[in-house]
């Protein structure tokens, strides 16, 4: 892969929550990429470190948490070259100071996010447009005319009827699906080349949830940008990820491109989610392949591979005492599972 | 009519024509000047032991009419039919508080959100006992031996019981809440989307759950959810509401592989398929759910139907059989051939 073609690469990276209980390991080693035009999907249940991943990304983690380790490598592109093609500097988030220049410059701009309650995330005091053109004008240098006139071509990319005329209406004034609209209209008006969508359909309804993905996708196409979508749902994931990372209590368990994470799962983990969830289609009088037991506390989490105590697979006295290592089992297909060797990687 | 006719034995619930009404009222006289139909002439039956989907998008009445039926909110109009196996069938819209008391013995509910529908002052031996004690039916030790066993029954350890809510996550939570609904040993839960707020893996546990106790108590179920995975999983039948009215009930598969009306159609391929390799032709609809008290014209799903005829705003349609235990309102259910889920 060439190295252009990369957007973000982020490398063993380590978020830990200090609390009074013990050190949450929120994000512990986690590694993925993101190429450019490309959709990575990161599923796993609460509490499995997916939206703190995102939070690190883009140093928006509160105390009492902080990155321990590990690098975020954003491959930044300016054209200060003056049309003779695009310089790309590489850019360690994990190394900025979170209130500094450069980060701020980058988060909003460059890699924008948007959180699955439409309600919190926009401010009710402020209408829809002042809270558009403030990220406009924050970013960009045009007066206060333009950045209307933007906001209101924005509004009518992400299929907003009657654009000109919801700027100047409040949030409590749109259904959940047109917040959303305004949301992801905030979250593209400075054209990032990365988009992190924590969730952003869990709130809504079938058919509204089907609109924002087609408007998702169709972004995709028509902006180039690159989007990290994060989310519980399997459907979801299948529909719109090309490569999938599955998360469990702050660990990549597995990393596939989607087909063959579908058609060929190979954590246990993944497994049972795939037969846990009743699939449309397939009216079966069969009770459901239930995962057994409920997600660990991220503060006491379970030794050696962390799912071995809901495992169907598993074998004591080497599940329970070796911590696997993700490793590749052929065609990029990343496990941490020992059922697949690694037995070695003990820590 | 009946929303499934397929299955015999008798009916545990007969909704007949159920309205609730809201005023919409404005100024200090509280001068009426609108009206909002949550609930506008639904007509359904559960039968006994089985279990009805009540599925639609936010606001189309569907909690709405869960709540009239525990009469937590006093219909408009209608009748419901409530087969107790005490007082036999029992007209539950209009009944006083002493029939009512007795009544819900017989009928509960769950609660979509395990964090809020449970005291957080209370302990789990509160919480699962307060039923059984208001009611007389145990007291002292025998309660403490009830509640034990019914947290057994639904997976939770019996030396749990003194302690508070916030000490288990949600699944559990969600236990504690169906140990609470089946203290009285009721013939009929309304769970009202008891599965949407919990993790995928916990989800199906829940689901089996729910299950079992169906069959060992012989249980009937109004499952009210908004998606159509679930609902086809643990649902006998289906019926379909759009902004306060039944559009389609039939039984489950027949509904999921033949959809007559174009809004179930439109619903069931919005559902994100957990297959990569599927090429979808998606119905995707234009616009936001019509609010109930803004109802559009003639047939409510006209300006949203890719299918609709210039009458469609006009007449409204009846929900008619289109095939046996099927039905369905719309006027061009004849004439269109819909997509089901392949």
């Amino acid at each position: 892969m060439p190295q252009n073609d990369l957007l973000l690469e982020v490398n063993d990276l380590r978020t830990y929550f200090y609390l009074d209980q013990g050190i949450a390991r929120a994000v512990d080693g986690v590694s993925f990429d993101i190429r450019r035009g490309g959709t990575l999907g990161v599923l796993g249940e609460s509490g499995c470190g997916k939206s703190i991943t995102a939070l690190s990304i883009l140093r928006l983690v509160q105390r009492p948490g902080r990155i321990e380790s590990g690098q975020i490598l954003y491959h930044r592109r300016s054209q200060r070259g003056n049309g003779a093609g695009d310089t790309t500097e590489v850019v360690d988030l994990a190394r900025l100071d979170p209130y500094g220049q450069e980060i701020r410059s980058i988060r909003g701009a460059e890699i924008a996010i948007i959180f699955q309650e439409p309600m919190t995330f926009m401010t009710p005091v402020y209408t829809v447009g002042s809270q558009i053109t403030e990220a406009i004008v924050l970013h960009q240098r045009v007066s206060p005319r333009e950045a209307r006139e933007r906001a209101v071509a924005i509004l009518q990319g992400v299929g907003m009827p009657d654009a000109r005329e919801i700027l100047d209406r409040y949030p409590h004034q749109l259904s959940g699906g047109m917040r959303q609209r305004a949301i992801i209209a905030i979250a593209l008006s400075c054209h990032p080349s990365l988009l992190i969508a924590d969730e952003p359909t869990t709130a809504l309804d079938v058919t509204t949830e089907a609109q924002i993905l087609e408007l998702m996708k169709q972004l995709r196409r028509d902006l180039g940008m690159s989007i990290m979508y994060i989310t519980h749902s399997l459907g979801v994931i299948a529909e719109m990820a090309d490569e999938v990372v599955v998360m469990y209590l702050g660990k990549v368990v597995e990393r596939a491109n989607v087909i063959s994470l579908f058609q060929d799962p190979r954590h246990p983990y993944t497994q049972a989610l795939l037969a846990s969830i009743p699939k449309i289609g397939r009216k079966s009088r069969k009770p459901l392949n239930a995962i057994q037991g409920m997600v660990p506390d991220p503060s006491s989490i379970p030794s050696g591979c962390a799912f071995h105590t809901r495992c169907s697979m598993v074998q004591m006295g080497v599940c329970d005492q070796v911590a696997p290592e993700l490793l590749d089992t052929g065609g990029g297909h990343l496990v941490r599972c020992l059922l697949y060797g690694g037995a070695g990687g003990q820590r | 009519m009946t929303a499934n006719s397929g299955h015999d034995g008798q009916a545990i619930l007969q909704v007949q024509e159920l309205k609730m009404y809201y005023p919409i009222t404005r100024g200090m006289l509280k001068r009426r000047i609108g009206t909002v139909k949550a609930v506008d002439g639904v007509t359904f039956t559960v039968p006994e032991a089985t279990t009805l989907g009540l599925v639609g998008e936010s606001g189309c009445g569907k909690t709405t009419t869960g709540r009239c039926i525990l009469r937590a909110l006093d219909p408009t109009a209608g009748r419901i039919i409530f087969n107790d196996k005490n007082l036999g069938p029992t007209e539950v819209v209009g009944a006083n508080k002493e029939t009512l008391r007795r009544l819900r013995i017989n009928m509960q509910m769950i609660f979509q959100d395990p964090y809020n529908s449970l005291n957080p002052r209370m302990t789990l031996l509160e919480i699962v006992g307060e039923p059984l004690l208001v009611n007389g039916i145990a007291r002292g030790q025998e309660i403490q031996d009830r509640v034990a066993e019914l947290l057994r029954r639904v997976g939770l350890r019996p030396e749990y019981m003194r302690r508070y809510p916030h000490a288990f996550s949600g699944g559990q939570r969600q236990r504690i809440g169906i140990a609470r609904a089946l203290a009285l040993r009721p013939q009929l839960i309304v769970a009202d989307e008891p599965v949407s707020a919990l993790d995928v893996s916990i989800q199906a546990q829940t689901l089996n759950l729910l299950q079992e106790l169906q069959r060992e108590f012989n249980l009937s179920y109004l499952f009210i959810a908004h998606d159509l995975s679930v609902v086809e999983h643990i649902a006998d039948a289906v019926a379909v509401m759009y902004v306060g009215k039944l559009v389609e009930t039939a039984e489950t598969e027949e509904l999921y592989l033949n959809p007559r009306h174009p809004y179930t159609e439109a619903l069931l391929s919005s559902v994100p398929k957990p297959d990569p390799t599927v090429q979808r032709q998606r119905v995707l609809l234009a616009g936001d759910v019509p609010s109930p008290a803004h109802r559009p014209s003639g047939c409510c799903f006209h300006p949203r139907c890719r299918y609709a005829q210039p009458h469609c705003a006009e007449a409204e349609p009846e929900l008619r059989e289109v095939s046996p235990g099927h039905f369905a309102a719309c006027h061009l259910t004849g004439q269109l051939s819909l997509r089901g889920v392949v």
